[in-house]
C-alpha cells in the first residue's frame, strides 16, 4: 500500500470510513461484583495497610457524607453534595499517588482529601464556614482546599480545572519535581470547552498529569449515554488526542489502585500525559438541591446499588481475612461518633471576622477596599442586630 | 388573570412563544424533561416535543454559539444559562458574535432571534459561583440588550418581547424571587416594551432607581423613607442596556436627588454608568451627590452575605444621606 511520507499515512484510493465501532475501549475489572477476583488479572502493588487505609477512608466518607446530607435537611448547613458509589474512584486513585503529587478536583473527590489526611475537624470548618475554615468561610459547602496536603481549592465552574492541571503538570516537569498532577472532573465537565483545551496541551507539551473522569452517568438530570454524547463515553477522545488512555470499572477499588497506579509512572518517569475513565454511578443526587426520582428509575438505581465498590471491597477483605464485622461495625461507630462531635463543635465556631471579607482579594487590601470595608462598619454599628453574626466584634 | 411566581411566570411566556410559532426552541442543562435546575422550562418537553424543549450537553460556549446558528438561520433560539456565574465561558460567543453579528455583516445576517436566559444574583446562600450579578461585562457591549424583571408580571410581559425582539436579548431571571415573588399575571399573551423604565411610585423629593431582584430591597428602603416624611420617586429601570434616560432625567430634574442601587460590585458597575450620564444631564438641578449602593469590590461571599448585599438598611441610610446633604 502506498504511503504518504509527509502525513505519515497511508493512501486509500476508495472511501474508507471510521466511526464508534472502529476503536473499542474494554474496561479493566480486577474485583469483580461478586467480590472475587479475575483469575488472571494484572494486580497493583498493595499491601494490607494499605488496603486497609483505602476502605476505612472509603467508610469514613461515607459516613460523612450520610451525616452531613442528614444535617443539610434539619438546616444546619445550606448544601451538601455526596459521593456516594463513588468513592473507590476518588480513594484507590489518591492512594495510587504520592504525596507531592497535586490534586485538583472537580467537587466529588472528598475522598481523596481524606486520604490525604484532611481531618474530619476540617472537613467541618469548611462545611460550617465558620472561622477556622482554610478557605475563611467564603465558598459554599464541600468547596474544600488544602495547601499543606497538595489539594487544589475547588470551584464551581465545570472544568476550569483541567486547563490549570496541565500547566501546573508543566510547572512540575520543568522544575523537575518527580511529581504529578492529577485532575478529577464527570463526564459532563467533558463536555466543556477547557476539557478539550486541557488534553490537546497536555499531549503538545508532554506533561505529567493524569486525567481522571469519573463517569457516574449522570450530569445533574442528564443521562451520560445519548445526552451529554454520542460517542463512546470520554476515552475515545484520549486517544483523539493522542494521549495513554485507559476505561477501568470505577467501583472496583484494585481497578482504580492498578490504573492509577500506572498512569502515574507514565506521567512521571515518561512524561506522558494520561486519560482514564472511572465508570461509575453517582448513587446520591448531584447534591442536595435536586431529587433524582425526578429524572431515573428506581430499578437503574438497584442495578448499581449490587455494583457497590464499599460492599465488593468488604466481601473481598472478610473472604482475605483482613476485615471482620466487628472491626467495620466498631470502625463506623467510632467515625459517626467522631463526625458527630466535631459537627457540634464547628456549629459553636463564630464566622469569620468582619475584616476578613476584604483580605485576600489582592495580596495586601487596596486603600479603597479599606474605606470601603469602614464604611460598610459605620453601617453595621447602626443596626448591630441586623448583621448580629459579626457586629460584635467589630474592632 | 391568575396568579403566578416568577417562575411560573417565566414558564407561561415560553408556552405562549413555542405555541405562537414552531420555531421557537428552547434549550439548555437541564432544561429537557426534567424542567431545568429552578424547573422553569417543565411541561414544555411533554407539550412540545424533545426537539423544541431539550437538554443540550454541560458546554456554555457551544450552547451560545449553537443558538447564534439558530438564530442567524432564522429561528427563535431561547438559550438558557443555568447561572448567570457560568456564562463566561460564552462570554466569546455573545461579545463577539451575538452582538456584532448584524453589524459587522452589513446587516446581511442577524441573530435577533436569541434569547438568553440565565437567573442571577444573590441572596441565596450561593457563594462565589451562584451569586454574581453580571450585567456590567454585556452593558459594555453594543449590539445586545439586556433586560431584568421586579416581578411575575413584568417578567412575562418582557420575556415575551424579548423573545421576538428583532435584537438579540440577555434576559437576566432574579433567581432570589422566583419562588418568593408571587401575583397576578394575564394567562394570554401580553408584551411589554424594552426601553422604556417603569416609574413604580410617584414622588418629589428624591428618586431611587433599580432594577431586577433590587426593586424589592428598593421599595422596602423607601417604604422606611416615606414613614420619616420623604416623598421617593420609584423608577425600575427594566432595561439595563439600552436604558431610558429619557424617564430617568426627567425623573430627577423634578426631584434633584438620586439614589441607584445594583448588586453589583460598585466599580465598574452599571450604576456608575446611569450617574455619569445623569449628572450631565442634569448638574445644576442637583441638590446632593448621586449616590451608589452596591456590592463593595470583592467576590461574592458566602459567610459575609448579609453584610455584604446592598440591603433596604443601606439604600434607606442613602436616602436620608441624601436627602440632609
Amino acid at each position: 500500500m502506498a504511503k504518504d511520507k509527509k502525513h505519515n499515512t497511508e493512501i486509500v484510493t476508495k472511501p474508507k470510513w471510521f466511526d464508534k465501532d472502529s476503536v473499542t475501549i474494554p474496561m479493566l475489572q480486577i474485583l469483580k461484583e461478586d467480590g472475587s477476583f479475575h483469575k488472571d488479572a494484572d494486580m497493583p502493588a498493595y499491601d494490607k495497610e494499605l488496603i486497609v487505609k483505602i476502605h476505612d477512608t472509603m467508610q469514613f466518607i461515607r459516613i460523612l457524607d450520610e451525616r452531613m446530607i442528614a444535617a443539610q435537611r434539619q438546616g444546619r448547613i445550606s448544601f451538601y453534595l455526596a459521593s456516594r458509589g463513588e468513592e473507590a474512584a476518588s480513594v484507590a486513585s489518591a492512594a495510587a499517588l504520592d504525596f507531592g503529587d497535586m490534586i485538583m478536583g472537580q467537587y466529588r473527590e472528598q475522598g481523596a482529601l481524606a486520604y490525604r489526611g484532611f481531618t474530619v475537624e476540617q472537613f467541618m470548618n469548611q462545611l460550617f464556614s465558620n472561622e477556622k475554615d482554610l478557605g475563611k468561610g467564603r465558598q459554599m459547602p464541600v468547596h474544600y482546599g488544602c495547601a499543606d496536603l497538595n489539594f487544589m481549592t475547588i470551584s464551581s465552574p465545570l472544568g476550569t480545572q483541567i486547563p490549570q492541571a496541565t500547566g501546573y503538570a508543566f510547572g512540575q516537569k520543568m522544575d523537575k519535581t518527580e511529581n504529578c498532577t492529577i485532575c478529577y472532573f464527570g463526564e459532563g465537565a467533558a463536555s466543556e470547552g477547557d476539557f478539550h483545551a486541557a488534553l490537546n496541551m497536555a499531549s503538545v507539551y508532554k506533561v505529567p498529569v493524569i486525567f481522571f473522569c469519573r463517569n457516574n452517568g449522570y450530569a445533574i438530570s442528564t443521562p451520560a449515554q445519548g445526552e451529554q454524547y454520542g460517542g463512546d463515553g470520554i476515552a475515545p477522545r484520549g486517544i483523539g488526542y493522542g494521549m495513554k488512555t485507559i476505561r477501568i470499572d470505577g467501583n472496583d477499588a484494585f481497578a482504580v489502585l492498578k490504573a492509577t497506579q500506572e498512569a502515574r509512572r507514565l506521567a512521571v518517569e515518561e512524561n506522558e500525559p494520561v486519560l482514564i475513565e472511572a465508570m461509575s454511578y453517582r448513587m446520591s443526587g448531584h447534591s442536595t438541591s435536586d431529587d433524582p426520582t425526578g429524572y431515573r428509575t428506581r430499578e437503574e438505581e438497584a442495578e448499581w446499588q449490587a455494583k457497590d465498590p464499599l460492599d465488593r471491597l468488604q466481601k473481598w477483605m472478610m473472604n482475605e481475612g483482613w476485615l471482620d464485622k466487628d472491626h467495620v461495625e466498631e470502625h463506623h461507630a467510632e467515625v459517626k461518633a467522631k463526625v458527630l462531635a466535631a459537627l457540634k463543635e464547628s456549629e459553636k465556631v463564630p464566622v469569620p471576622h468582619i475584616d476578613e471579607l476584604i483580605n485576600d482579594v489582592y495580596d495586601e487590601p487596596t486603600d479603597m477596599l479599606k474605606e470601603q470595608l469602614d464604611e460598610l462598619k459605620d453601617h453595621m454599628r447602626k443596626y448591630p442586630d441586623t448583621y448580629s453574626k459579626t457586629s460584635g466584634r467589630l474592632d | 388573570m391568575a396568579k403566578m411566581n416568577l417562575l411560573q411566570a417565566i414558564n407561561s411566556a415560553l408556552d405562549l412563544a413555542m405555541a405562537k410559532h414552531d420555531n421557537v426552541y428552547s434549550f439548555g442543562e437541564d432544561t429537557g424533561g426534567f424542567g431545568g435546575v429552578f424547573r422553569a422550562t417543565s411541561g414544555l418537553t411533554e407539550k412540545y416535543g424533545k426537539h423544541r424543549n431539550f437538554n443540550t450537553p454541560l458546554v456554555e460556549q457551544g450552547i451560545i454559539g449553537f443558538a447564534n446558528g439558530l438564530a442567524s438561520q432564522g429561528s427563535y433560539a431561547v438559550a438558557e444559562i443555568q447561572f448567570g456565574d457560568y456564562i463566561f465561558p460564552a462570554f466569546d460567543q455573545i461579545v463577539n458574535e451575538t452582538a456584532k453579528f448584524r453589524y459587522r455583516s452589513g446587516n446581511e445576517f442577524n441573530v435577533g432571534g436569541l434569547t438568553i436566559r440565565t437567573p442571577y444574583g444573590g441572596g441565596i446562600a450561593g457563594g462565589h459561583y451562584h451569586s454574581q450579578s453580571p450585567e456590567a461585562y454585556f452593558a459594555h457591549t453594543p449590539g445586545i440588550k439586556i433586560v431584568t424583571p421586579r416581578n411575575p408580571y413584568e417578567a412575562k410581559g418582557l420575556l415575551l418581547s424579548a423573545i421576538f425582539e428583532k435584537n438579540p436579548v440577555l434576559f437576566m431571571e432574579p433567581k432570589r424571587l422566583y419562588r418568593a415573588s408571587t401575583g397576578e399575571v394575564p394567562e394570554e399573551e401580553y408584551t411589554i416594551p424594552l426601553g422604556k423604565a417603569d416609574v413604580v411610585k410617584e414622588g418629589n423629593d428624591i428618586t431611587v432607581l433599580g432594577w431586577g431582584a433590587q426593586m424589592e430591597v428598593t421599595e422596602k428602603a423607601v417604604e422606611k423613607a416615606e414613614e420619616d416624611g420623604v416623598s421617593c420617586e420609584v423608577i425600575d429601570l427594566r432595561t439595563i442596556s439600552p436604558w431610558d434616560v429619557e424617564t430617568v432625567t426627567q425623573s430627577v430634574l423634578k426631584t434633584g436627588r438620586l439614589v441607584i442601587s445594583q448588586e453589583a460590585p460598585i466599580t465598574g458597575g452599571f450604576a456608575s454608568e446611569i450617574a455619569a450620564t445623569v449628572q450631565d444631564k442634569c448638574f445644576l438641578y442637583l441638590e446632593s451627590p448621586i449616590a451608589r449602593v452596591s456590592g463593595i469590590d470583592v467576590p461574592y461571599p458566602l459567610c459575609h452575605e448579609k453584610e455584604y448585599m446592598a440591603d433596604h438598611l443601606k439604600i434607606y441610610e442613602a436616602i436620608k444621606r441624601s436627602m440632609n446633604y
